[in-house]
């Protein structure tokens, strides 16, 4: 499986308040959620991301609150996966629960700029940025967790 | 190698004698936790199993909290829909409008958490049971709906660091002064899916609300749980509130620890996280120096999971006693169970807040994340003793929320300035 698309670049910290903010949050619906997507952080991601697109940030995304909404509205707004030197582990369950590919890569979070055009083998873990021309091995799932990113999600993993 | 705490638990729920740090475990749900946000997600998650029975109708907690009485017509349908699963389900612990609480006051008040348990809640506060010495952890919704339909979730076992607390904390020194300390000398991933663990004899001089204050508030170092040792007061507590059987784990002597940290408590001064990070912690006296002028504030909200227990509304009452709400500032007190409620409705506390111009809600947690019961403007500035500081979070994004203790929010209210109950 391999992703392609432009990078949106963010710092430490990015908390699921600002990927979606909780006043939204009296919908569950992904494809609503989806246009609040990362409103209080960059008012333009949501106008300008393609499917395909990547997160890119550096350390702690995804932290506060366990809202899965702020996973879901990233995957609904298409975006194919979600770089970070650390992710919060809350985050970072609810991401694989969901089928949300998401990869830590230090080195990979520290190069990568807004605006790069990239691509990612998530069968070998490889991150290509195609404009800098450089590439990242990204950390390995156990096998556990590759799993349930095989069924798509938790749920479709239990039930064989 | 010796075990912490939590890995003792979680070895035990495991059906292991022993787990390390990394290994990947499948345990036993004594409860899992979901309130009017998270649950309707994980209703819908539970939909697409095949399965779709409870494993045990009497383990699963379904806590009407954040938006409700409901705030709109949206966060009504998400109500309707918990309450058809409840029915339908026969949940037991189903807790709706003239019932409920917010989730982590009122779960340990209801004695549905114990010592030795563990528990999973789809909300990052879930931590906040620790302090009875139960292993909790916040999950998001797809792990409740697992969690609902097995009585199982899987876990990473957490590394663990130690916070050893001395000494006897000054009057005013809360548990919510403490954990800010922490946090802004560890900063918001300080204890990134890693345990904290406190001991030391300076937890003998905290009561159970300073503790559920404190093991509330890991999550904002990143924490997986925090975890208290259970001595006679936390016993105490748990006999007054549960019938059920507790079980009491202890650290090996030799249990493994990433970090060390000894915090005398006797020379913490009253803390404030400043926006927009809880880690952004500074003392009131680094704040007097820093800003002599003053800060001047427009609201002041004394509740939530962290802040909104009877020993807190204790505090900011005795602070607001014949005193007045500053003019034009807006003082909301929450209540966080109606067991609270109406205890301090019999002490008198209601009257005193109602006096000094304060704002008495029904348990919510409203406006801690920006729902409804106190959302602010643009620039508009609030000392609360929720949890979060986030960009945004109690409203508009031109906002700040400055994180305090029930004692500094009440002196603050009084004052129109961010200020310690000394300077009254």
């Amino acid at each position: 499986m391999k992703a392609q698309g432009r990078v949106f670049k963010y710092g430490d910290n990015v908390d699921t308040d600002v990927i979606i903010p909780a006043r939204y949050l009296n919908s569950s619906d992904p494809a609503e959620l989806a246009t609040h997507c990362m409103e209080d952080i960059d008012k333009e991601f949501i106008h300008q991301v393609k499917k395909g697109d990547m997160i890119v940030a550096n350390k702690n995304f995804g932290c506060g609150s366990s809202r899965e909404h702020a996973p879901i509205a990233i995957k609904a707004a298409g975006v194919s996966c979600v770089i970070a030197e650390t992710f919060a582990r809350i985050f970072y369950r609810n991401a694989i629960n969901i089928g949300l590919p998401i990869i830590e890569c230090p080195q990979a979070a520290q190069d990568i700029e807004d605006g790069d055009e990239m691509e990612i083998d998530f069968d070998s873990g490889m991150i290509y940025d195609r404009t800098k021309g450089t590439e990242y091995r990204g950390q390995a799932f156990p096998e556990f967790m590759q799993k349930i990113i095989r069924a798509e999600g938790l749920i479709n993993y239990i039930n064989g | 190698m010796g075990m912490t705490m939590t890995q003792k638990i979680l070895a035990a729920a495991a059906g292991l004698d022993a787990v390390e740090p990394g290994q990947l475990i499948e345990a036993q749900l004594d409860l899992v936790l979901g309130n009017d946000i998270t649950s309707p997600v994980a209703i819908h998650e539970m939909d697409r199993l095949s399965d779709k029975k409870v494993f045990d109708k009497d383990k699963i907690a379904l806590v009407m909290d954040h938006f409700i009485p409901n705030k709109d017509i949206k966060s009504a349908e998400h109500c309707k829909c918990v309450r058809e699963f409840a029915c339908k389900h026969e949940i037991t612990n189903y807790f709706d409008v003239g019932q409920m609480g917010i989730e982590h006051a009122l779960l340990p008040e209801q004695g549905l958490t114990v010592a030795g348990d563990v528990i999973i809640g789809a909300d990052s506060h879930t931590c906040t049971y620790g302090a009875l010495g139960a292993f909790s952890t916040g999950v998001g919704s797809t792990d409740m709906a697992a969690g609902m339909a097995t009585g199982k979730a899987w876990f990473k076992v957490p590394a663990a660091l130690k916070f050893n607390l001395t000494g006897k904390p000054a009057k005013w020194i809360s548990g919510k002064d403490i954990i800010l300390h922490i946090i802004g000398m560890i900063g918001v991933d300080g204890a990134l899916y890693k345990s904290m663990e406190f001991v030391g004899d300076g937890i003998s001089y905290l009561s159970m609300d300073d503790r559920f204050t404190i093991a509330n508030m890991a999550i904002e170092a990143g924490g997986k749980n925090g975890i208290f040792p259970v001595d006679d007061r936390a016993v105490a507590y748990m006999k007054e509130h549960s019938g059920r059987a507790y079980r009491i784990f202890e650290a090996d002597a030799d249990a493994e620890y990433e970090e060390e940290y000894t915090i005398d408590l006797s020379t913490l001064r009253p803390t404030v996280s400043f926006p927009h990070l809880p880690e952004n912690a500074k003392t009131i006296d680094e704040i007097h120096q820093e800003i002599p002028e003053g800060l001047a504030i427009d609201q002041v909200v004394i509740g939530s999971c962290t802040n909104g227990r009877i020993s807190d509304l204790r505090i900011a009452a005795d602070i607001l006693k014949g005193r007045r709400v500053k003019k034009n500032l807006r003082c909301i007190v929450i209540p966080a169970t109606q067991a609270i409620y109406l205890q301090a409705m019999e002490e008198g506390l209601l009257k005193i807040f109602i006096e000094a111009g304060a704002a008495v809600s029904t348990p919510t947690c409203g406006p801690c994340l920006g729902g409804y019961m106190g959302v602010l403007a643009d620039k508009e500035r609030c000392v609360s003793t929720t949890n979060r500081n986030f960009v945004g979070r109690m409203g508009h994004t031109g906002s700040e929320v400055y994180l305090a203790s029930p004692a500094v929010a009440a002196a603050s209210a009084v004052t129109g300035m961010i200020s310690s109950p000394e300077e009254l």
